[in-house]
């Protein structure tokens, strides 16, 4: 059980929330588009979260505090827990008992939601649309000012604005991933939760997803990224948490040596890929 | 963003996609005009029997011309888990809503648009004196029929069963909108035509209440 656990149980998740926004993180309340360099990301708080489905239970008694500017690489095996985990923190599901709560945004849910991005399992994509069509949608959504230019930023960005008439059921499994992944990012996003997101890139995708994952990090992003295989974005990360069904196994940011488990995490994720 | 600005937005989503696959106007307004047609060869279409059994045909078309559109509304939001996508956007819940329910408006309009018309031709019945009082009641019928239906379809795109779970939802919900309408059209189509205005004040009433109940549960509708 991770070490954090015993001072957040002292507080509510309530209040050490109105704590941090009390306490005044920088820009919490920016608009998305705004996000600027270092020290305005968020960060989530897990308490005694469990997730059930029918009888399966799913997650059990988490709680977890991820701290804002931090990446964390969420390792498991399949059925672990992590996509459970990272579909609450997006907003997607709440948690059978126990709270999830955002640290640094404002109270609103819609707000919050507009700080987050989240690449999964699904593109999130129309496949009837163009790229440029799919990406000008979300931007509108987001609010974002100039929407097409900001769709064609992000095309060119992610390599794709050759083929930003095309429509996205033309696309290749790792051309579409590359657009998930430029859709996730259109608002920069303060606190990116990656599912699983190398899947089905090449090498070049891999290697523009590493650098974008290095520029985020540099910018003060909270990046939590599961994944049951070894890529080289883990490379990157700066604490690692197993999951093992459906209980925090290990956290590397609770024992004693934080830089040798998290290398022994990764070592282990290779050997498992 | 304003909700009105966000169901905005997905309204013209939601006319591109059908603009570029036919998926649901092509079906919906062939499906309707094979109803029509039939039944204009089951009984002798001569005025008095049209003004008979007129209403309840057109409505009875209208009805499952609208089972049939309501259907994939969310569910063709599934494919690609593009829902999520939606509902992680910092809009208001009830936009999501409020866009499916524009569109699914629009495609039934214009599947009545060419239904009454033939409608019409094949019963022997003229719409002319009363077309601006007949569109307030096709207005508020269908509106009703796609308040209620969205909101149904919200709920049974999860199912597994979703084909056979919206109309067993759907049906004893729309029976009172269905009776208002078919009184109301009734009354237009009389030798005597005019406005029935309890019924179209029913009709009214279903729309707001339905059309308030939605807003308000819309959270839980769109939750996983």
């Amino acid at each position: 059980m991770p070490g954090s656990e015993s001072a957040l149980t002292q507080r509510s998740a309530i209040s050490f929330v109105a704590e941090q926004i009390a306490l005044g993180e920088p820009r919490a309340n920016s608009q998305p588009s705004e996000r600027g360099p270092a020290g305005n990301s968020i960060g989530i708080t897990f308490e005694n979260v469990e997730k059930r489905f029918g009888s399966l239970v799913a997650l059990r008694n988490i709680s977890l505090e991820i701290r804002s500017g931090e990446f964390v690489a969420l390792l498991g095996a399949n059925g672990a827990g992590k996509t459970t985990l990272l579909r609450m923190a997006a907003q997607l599901m709440k948690p059978t008992t126990g709270s999830v709560a955002l640290t640094g945004t404002g109270s609103k849910s819609e707000d919050a939601r507009g700080f987050i991005g989240f690449v999964g399992h699904s593109t999130f994509l129309y496949d009837e649309m163009s790229a440029e069509e799919n990406l000008h949608l979300f931007a509108q959504l987001y609010g974002l000012s100039d929407a097409s230019a900001r769709a064609a930023e992000a095309l060119t960005a992610c390599g794709l604005s050759s083929r930003a008439g095309s429509l996205v059921r033309t696309f290749s499994r790792g051309m579409r991933q590359r657009l998930a992944i430029a859709r996730a990012l259109l608002h920069e996003p303060r606190l990116l939760l990656l599912d699983e997101p190398a899947a089905g890139l090449d090498r070049q995708g891999l290697a523009w997803f590493g650098t974008t994952l290095e520029r985020l990090r540099a910018e003060g992003c909270t990046i939590v990224m599961s994944t049951h295989a070894r890529n080289e974005s883990l490379d990157l990360a700066t604490r690692a948490v197993s999951l093992a069904g459906g209980r925090i196994e290990r956290d590397s940011s609770t024992e004693g040596n934080p830089t040798k488990m998290l290398a022994e995490l990764r070592s282990a994720q290779g050997g498992e890929a | 963003m304003t909700t009105s600005r966000a169901a905005a937005i997905l309204l013209a989503k939601e006319l591109r996609l059908e603009f570029r696959t036919r998926e649901l106007l092509t079906t919906t307004v062939i499906f309707a005009l094979v109803v029509v047609v039939l039944f204009s060869f089951a009984f002798e279409p001569t005025a008095a029997e049209s003004r008979r059994y007129g209403p309840g045909l057109l409505w009875i078309a209208f009805l499952f011309a609208g089972s049939l559109m309501l259907n994939p509304s969310f569910a063709r939001e599934q494919s690609n888990e593009t829902l999520d996508a939606l509902r992680m956007a910092p809009i208001a819940p009830f936009a999501i809503l409020l866009g499916k329910m524009l569109a699914n408006f629009v495609f039934l309009a214009v599947a009545e648009a060419i239904l009454v018309p033939v409608f019409a031709v094949l019963y022997n019945v003229s719409f002319s004196g009363v077309a601006g009082r007949l569109i307030l009641v096709l207005g508020l019928g269908t509106l009703g029929l796609v308040i209620t239906g969205t909101v149904f379809s919200a709920i049974s795109a999860h199912a597994r069963m979703r084909e056979l779970l919206l109309p067993l939802l759907l049906l004893p919900i729309l029976t009172p909108l269905l009776i208002a309408s078919v009184e109301a059209t009734a009354s237009l189509l009389a030798e005597q035509p005019e406005l029935d205005r309890t019924w179209v004040a029913f009709l009214a009433g279903f729309d707001i209440v339905f059309l308030t109940a939605s807003w308000l549960m819309c959270d839980y509708l769109l939750e996983e």
